[in-house]
């Protein structure tokens, strides 16, 4: 394992640490429990949104606190989730007096922490609603298994969300808007090479030189199927075909589409997977009205992409052009 | 044999029981990981050895309750043990604490209550039911066992260790099993042949029971 760390048991803390000093003004960060705060919160009168899991993906969640995002994120250990007293103490934190919507990515340890967490805030009587995010396709039959992975709609539910706080909108309306996100994206992912937690200094799992994996988790979970590397279009129809059924996309309608980085792979290989993306879409008469091509929910320094659709209506794209100011996203400020 | 003669649990008698839990998992840690690392993610031991030593850290003085020190647990490995096995742990111990609320001293009968309680907890926490591959399916055959046991007439001591084993005999039915809950369900198939780490932690936890609560010998 080659790592630009200090020690093991400090990456968490130090990157947090990092984050905070790097945009003063933009986030506080609170060290024990540890937690990142909008600088500005709480914002009196505001539904608070809350979101967090485990590190090692970021930008997320740090790096989407701010105006019109998140109001707090609370970082786990590496690929583990954090714990109630950090979602407690930070929706203390920055709650504004008009309740708090939590932004859980469907994993079961995030699941249960968040739950124990509400129960705790409601007992205090802070009002507390949850939006769970489940748009990984590649797991397909949700009977078996713990259900569909939360992954890159995560970013959409957060920005929109965001968005219909900032606006005033009630808790009620907020979650009401996150569940619509969550209900209509969808994502797929990939894997050229994999990941190294650094508690555990050798690779999740492993690849030969030549084979990639198809439909992988941010954790470096298995995907729907491992075969030999194939050029950059082929698996851009791999990703989105899936995504793109799912969804039930037709023809005349608009999407925001995500081509992310998994952290290991370059921009200029991500735009090669954007422009057989666009093509697609453009084949099946689908408008991509608002795009994201970046590293915005990733896996340490796993090499690989995934792709992620949001069908869109007018009031989501509205949400989704309102100003945003957070460390990873920004725009009409 | 004292187990007949001290057939009631006090504080002490938890404390011992919590004390070789911990020293339990910190002696099996990297094995647990290693379990975990086959089948999830390579943190059941480190974490669980994280929340166990700060509950050792966080227990009140002699002369606590049964139910405070069990609670004291249940909060620190909420607090400092994420993951999943955090608030399943750590409900199983809350609800533990709140069978036993109010009183000094423990029937055998109230160590099966409490047993019994930590299971519901768990189960209703993380929906598992036997047979998913998960620390449900060693606990509940204990309690079962345990419940048969004092049933019949079995001094706790001899009850406990027929609970300890049934752990045992659970964790081991595990290996075969298909994962459907957790990270281990994304591996389908693949989960087979891979016994479930939280099922061993689990028969730890029962087997410190086993070896302290009776009056078996201080730790």
């Amino acid at each position: 394992m080659k790592k630009l760390i200090n020690r093991v048991e400090a990456v968490v803390d130090e990157a947090t640490e990092g984050l905070g000093l790097a945009h003063p003004h933009l986030v506080r960060v609170n060290a024990e429990p540890r937690f990142v705060a909008r600088a500005d919160a709480p914002v009196q009168g505001k539904v608070s949104l809350v979101s967090g899991g485990g590190s090692g993906h970021e930008p997320l969640h740090g790096g989407f606190v701010g105006r019109g995002m998140l109001d707090a994120a609370c970082p786990g250990e590496v690929f583990t989730s954090p714990v109630p007293d950090q979602m407690v103490e930070a929706a203390k934190a920055v709650h504004g007096g008009a309740g708090v919507l939590f932004i859980v990515k469907n994993y079961t340890g995030d699941v249960m922490n968040f739950e124990l967490a509400a129960e705790l805030l409601q007992a205090e009587g802070i009002a507390v609603r949850s939006v769970l995010v489940a748009d990984d396709v590649a797991v397909e039959n949700s009977l078996y298994t713990a259900g569909r992975r939360g992954v890159g709609g995560t970013v959409f539910v957060e920005k929109i969300a965001g968005a219909a706080a900032e606006a005033g909108a009630s808790l009620e309306e907020v979650e009401r808007i996150a569940r619509q996100v969550s209900d209509n994206v969808r994502s797929m992912g990939m894997a050229l090479t994999s990941c190294t937690v650094p508690a555990k200094g050798s690779p999740t799992f492993e690849l030969g030189e030549d084979e990639m994996e198809i439909g992988i988790g941010i954790h470096g979970e298995p995907g729907r199927e491992r075969m030999k590397l194939r050029p950059a279009d082929e698996i851009t129809e791999m990703l989105a075909g899936p995504v793109i059924e799912d969804l039930g996309l037709k023809q005349g309608e608009q999407v925001i589409a995500m081509v992310n980085g998994m952290g290991g792979t370059p921009l200029m290989e991500l735009y090669i997977v954007y422009r057989k993306l666009a093509q697609i879409l453009q084949q099946r008469g689908v408008a991509i009205a608002r795009n994201l091509v970046g590293n915005y929910i990733t896996s340490l320094e796993m090499q690989g992409c995934s792709i992620t659709l949001l069908r869109a209506d007018d009031e989501l794209l509205r949400l989704w052009d309102a100003p945003v100011h957070t460390p990873a996203l920004r725009w009409g400020v | 044999m004292a187990g007949d003669a001290a057939a009631t649990v006090d504080g002490e008698r938890i404390r011992a029981f919590i004390r070789r839990f911990a020293e339990k998992v910190a002696a099996h840690k990297d094995e647990l990981t290693a379990l975990d690392a086959a089948i999830g993610d390579a943190d059941h031991g480190t974490n669980m050895d994280r929340g166990l030593q700060a509950a050792l850290e966080r227990l009140p003085a002699e002369g606590a309750a049964p139910a405070d020190l069990l609670k004291a647990v249940a909060m620190a490995l909420i607090s400092k043990v994420g993951g999943a096995s955090g608030p399943l742990y750590g409900t199983a111990f809350l609800r533990a604490a709140g069978a036993v609320a109010g009183k000094a001293a423990l029937e055998p009968g109230d160590v099966a209550a409490l047993f019994k309680a930590a299971l519901a907890g768990i189960q209703e926490r993380g929906k598992a039911t036997r047979g998913e591959k998960t620390m449900v399916d060693a606990l509940a055959p204990a309690v079962e066992a345990l419940e048969a046991a004092l049933g019949r007439g079995a001094a706790l001591g001899e009850a406990l260790a027929e609970a300890a084993r049934a752990a045992r005999e659970g964790s081991d039915a595990t290996i075969p099993l298909v994962a459907t809950k957790g990270r281990a369900s994304y591996l389908g198939e693949r989960s087979r042949g891979h016994r479930d780490p939280g099922s061993l932690s689990a028969t730890l936890m029962m087997e410190a029971a086993a070896e302290t609560l009776a009056g078996g010998p201080a730790s």
